[in-house]
């Protein structure tokens, strides 16, 4: 066991568990943040996709050992950044969820996404969002909803 | 408990009747008890006869809860796991109650006898039912409801209810007068329930029909909606089991030193499981019971356990194949084609490999046993069941295992167990654990690899052609595992040795074959099978339609013409889809990129029927759908933004059967895929880019759309292929083009 201090949606959190435990668990089970998902454990499907230092990152895979001081930022907390207030806003306006179990690890690659490349092309969606399993298979709608958050996004800048 | 007030009953139908109360704490409750229904499953203690008993569960015992603070809370009698009931039913009986849908709030009911479906007799999803079951219903629920708030508003007001109207929440009187519901709930609920009141026309409704976006969207985007997986029960426990190598293997010996040295791990146990047994680790949170079970020196007992083979079964189903079996149907006099040289037709042996539906939320439940009771919370399409397999496990009876309904991530149908194996082997460690709640997780390799598949299929097809192209006889042997053998559905499925989930889809095909026959072998396999979203039609559908697509390129007719013409004259929901697909193609199917190519299909599955259009390329050699137009009649369309919903999305999970690596293979008993690293459902590139929705306008009652869009898409997509390559493709998955 071991205790780590980290940086969750701005705010400092301490955990004390064993240094092998991934970051999804530390957050749905130590912090009680479960909207960050668990589907395969291997890094296939998405569903635990978190921002670790500004960067799109399957938290089953990432011990939380490894994590240091980056900020982490997760579904609950990416309301707070402009552009994951547009993506999630797209999201609920383009009625993209069914079962949603997927939709967190989504909406976190597609801020991802946006906040590297304003005007993504389907190709550059194909790319970013390649490794997000959905099985209800929301993906003609993720797409829409991606172009009409860019758009939002590209009407409030300008 | 609510303590009511006041009750009043009364029969509102042959079906059932409302109960209606009121308790100051929570307003207006009405409840509809169901009797039991002819069509009910036999479940052993679900035969019970006589009047309709209340039921006893804990509260809201009520189908509408119309509070003093104005909002109205709707019970949702099935689960929500995607299909979109949870906004679709409640938004029926809100239409009918005039209510305000901004202040209709939805909940997951519990199991209780209340919320069974009416025409299955056991709370469940499947078939594609919960719209088309419990619509009337929900209707009925609504009107009554408003008829009473209308009644007690007229009373207050010396009126009569005629003179009354409602609009969003509130009932206004002749001469200006205005009251809420909530103001008028205390009072509504000493009105007798009417016996029988008027639905709304068409023409009225204001929600039925129109385009509603679902009401659990902003939990499900913010992190916020809990689903099974996320429960926090006070006190709970996490456990794992070690599954056994091969289906039903035993335990013989277990070394778990190691295991139990794992900061956290409570106990190590073995459990007998549905099949064979397994070895339980309990911990304080899930990443220790899982580095733990992965410590565990587990020796199995294989002995007597059929070790099943993937390539040995194939060679089994091919020689099974090429004998008749049992009848399902048989017109006309289908040797004729016995007498036809082969010039003349078409030999075709397609085959289906098992598949795993892999919903994206594992599979879980948590179960706490305090003796004379127990608490369920379960992503459940089988409450029914799976509350009484609890009960079984803890020698309790149903009524004493509380049955939460919880939201789930996905299903396909693997919610939907007969032996509730998920719940029983909750429910063991529970028994164990007494006082204290246990979340029991299956880890997605736990999935992968722990059975409940769609079946393995060989179709084997002989076709004789006509001189004018179409089909002069069809002989056609399908051979597989019964999904319902051996549980208490196949009285409902099976007839004369045939198992009808099966041949759905072929031997009751809306084509006209003169001299057609469907015959097929069940096989008995130490693999455990289940219902995948569309069942039978999930195989069917690919050997029917591009079949058709086979004859229609033989006979140098246009697909959609060909299809046309084989149509029985009766098949007119499949007909009016195809007309509609094949209006709403027209522009973009005439000028395809070079390297580009159609594919079409169409079929009918629960009751709707479907028509797809593709439009497909190969790209790094996969297909690459540019575009996919549905053509739908479903009858109404209760909310045609989810039945759209269900229709872009569902293709993709109908892929799943054209990926590379989607399928489930087992070599000496063990299933040789583990996660999704080597079971590969469709991801973004797979799926078509855009897909365009089209229903048909209907007033015919509301037919099902959650599995209706899985069988058309892979038989539409191949047919381009071949267009493309001039190859046949009869094998799945499609391991190359």
């Amino acid at each position: 066991m071991a205790t780590y201090k980290l940086n969750v949606n701005g705010q400092q959190r301490e955990v004390t568990v064993d240094p092998s435990t991934p970051l999804l668990w530390v957050l749905r089970e130590d912090l009680k943040m479960t909207g960050t998902k668990f589907g395969c454990g291997i890094s296939a499907c998405g569903a635990c996709t978190v921002h670790v230092g500004g960067i799109a990152t399957r938290s089953c895979i990432v011990p939380v050992s490894h994590v240091g001081d980056r900020p982490i930022v997760t579904i609950e907390g990416i309301g707070q950044d402009a552009v994951g207030r547009a993506v999630q806003s797209a999201w609920v306006e383009t009625d993209v969820v069914q079962c949603g179990y997927c939709q967190s690890g989504q909406i976190m690659a597609a801020v991802a996404l946006l906040k590297a490349t304003s005007k993504p092309t389907d190709q550059n969606i194909d790319e970013s969002m390649g490794g997000n399993l959905c099985r209800c298979g929301t993906y003609p709608r993720i797409r829409e909803a991606i172009k009409n958050a860019a758009m939002q996004l590209t009407k409030g800048a300008a | 408990m609510v303590a009511s007030a006041r009750t009043a009953e009364a029969d509102v139908s042959r079906r059932g009747f409302l109960r209606v109360s009121f308790a100051a704490a929570s307003g207006l409750l009405v409840s509809l008890y169901l009797q039991p229904s002819p069509a009910r499953i036999a479940l052993g203690q679900e035969a019970a006869q006589g009047p309709p008993q209340p039921p006893k569960v804990f509260p809201p015992d009520a189908f509408v809860n119309i509070r003093p603070d104005g909002k109205i809370v709707i019970q949702v009698n099935r689960l929500e796991f995607g299909q979109g009931v949870h906004t679709g039913l409640p938004l029926v009986l809100a239409d009918e109650l005039d209510a305000d849908w901004k202040n209709v709030v939805a909940e997951l009911a519990p199991a209780a006898d209340v919320y069974k479906d009416p025409l299955f007799g056991i709370q469940m999803v499947g078939g594609s039912g919960s719209i088309a079951h419990s619509f009337q219903q929900y209707r009925e629920l609504g009107a009554k409801t408003r008829a009473m708030l209308v009644a007690a508003a007229a009373d207050r007001w010396k009126t009569t209810p005629d003179k009354c109207r409602t609009e969003a929440g509130v009932v206004h009187g002749p001469s200006g007068q205005s009251a809420t519901y909530a103001e008028l709930a205390s009072e509504a609920a000493r009105k007798p329930v009417p016996v029988s009141v008027r639905l709304k026309s068409p023409a009225e409704f204001k929600l039925i029909g129109k385009r509603v976006k679902r009401i659990d969207s902003p939990a499900k985007c913010d992190g916020s909606l809990k689903f099974g997986l996320d429960l926090d029960v006070p006190g709970m426990k996490v456990a794992v089991v070690a599954h056994p190598p091969v289906f039903g293997a035993r335990v013989k010996s277990v070394n778990d030193a190691e295991a139990r040295r794992v900061e956290g791990v409570r106990d190590v146990f073995e459990i007998p499981l549905a099949k064979g047994s397994g070895v339980a680790v309990v911990a304080d949170k899930f990443w220790p019971a899982k580095q733990a079970r992965n410590l565990l020196k587990i020796e199995w007992d294989l002995a007597g356990v059929e070790a099943a083979d993937t390539n040995e079964l194939w060679i089994r189903y091919r020689e099974l194949g090429r004998t008749p079996g049992t009848v399902a149907v048989s017109q006309g006099d289908a040797s004729a084609i016995d007498k036809k040289a082969t010039s003349d037709g078409i030999m075709a042996e397609y085959e289906f490999p098992y598949l795993a539906h892999s919903p994206m939320e594992p599979l879980n439940t948590t179960v706490r046993f305090d003796g004379d009771r127990a608490e369920v919370w379960a992503g459940s399409q089988f409450q029914t069941v799976d509350q009484m397999a609890v009960g079984e496990v803890l020698g309790l009876k149903p009524e004493q295992v509380t049955f939460h309904t919880e939201m789930a991530g996905g299903g396909f149908g693997r919610r939907a167990v007969a032996d509730s194996h998920v719940q029983r082997e909750a429910a063991t460690i529970a028994k164990r654990l007494r006082g204290t709640p246990v979340k029991l997780v299956w880890t997605r390799e736990d999935d992968v690899q722990g059975g409940y598949y769609r079946p393995m299929h060989l179709h084997r097809v002989e076709i004789a052609i006509g001189p004018d192209g179409m089909p002069a006889a069809w002989r056609h042997v399908i051979v597989g595992q019964s999904i319902t053998a051996d549980t208490p559905f196949a009285s409902f499925t099976t007839k004369n040795g045939v198992d009808s989930t099966m041949t759905e889809g072929t031997a009751d095909t809306e084509y006209a074959i003169p001299n057609f026959q469907v015959s097929v072998h069940h096989t008995k396999v130490n693999v455990p099978v289940l219902w995948w979203r569309s069942v039978g039609h999930t195989h069917s559908a690919f050997v029917m339609e591009t079949l058709m697509d086979e004859l229609a390129l033989r006979a140098r007719m246009d697909p959609f013409a060909y299809r046309r013409k084989l149509l029985k004259p009766d098949a007119k929901k499949t007909r009016r889809a195809l007309d509609l697909l094949d209006q709403t193609t027209a522009a973009w199917r005439s000028k395809l990129p070079h390297g580009h190519a159609l594919g079409v299909s169409c079929h009918q599955s629960f009751g709707t029927a479907v028509g797809c259009a593709v439009d497909v390329s190969i790209e790094n050699k996969r297909p690459r759908i540019h575009r996919a137009t549905v053509a739908v009649d479903c009858g109404l369309a209760v909310n045609p933004l989810s039945v759209e919903s269900q229709f872009q999305a569902g293709l993709s999970f109908g892929l799943t059967q054209l990926m590379a690596k989607g399928a489930i293979t087992l070599k000496n008993g063990r299933v040789e895929q583990r996660n999704f690293d080597g079971y590969v459902p469709p991801y973004i590139i797979d799926a078509p880019i855009a897909v365009d929705v089209h229903i048909a306008p209907s007033t015919e009652a509301p037919t099902g759309c959650g599995e209706p869009p899985v069988p058309v898409i892979s038989p539409a997509v191949v047919n381009a292929l071949s267009r493309l390559t001039g190859k046949r493709y009869r094998t799945l998955p499609l391991v190359s083009i």
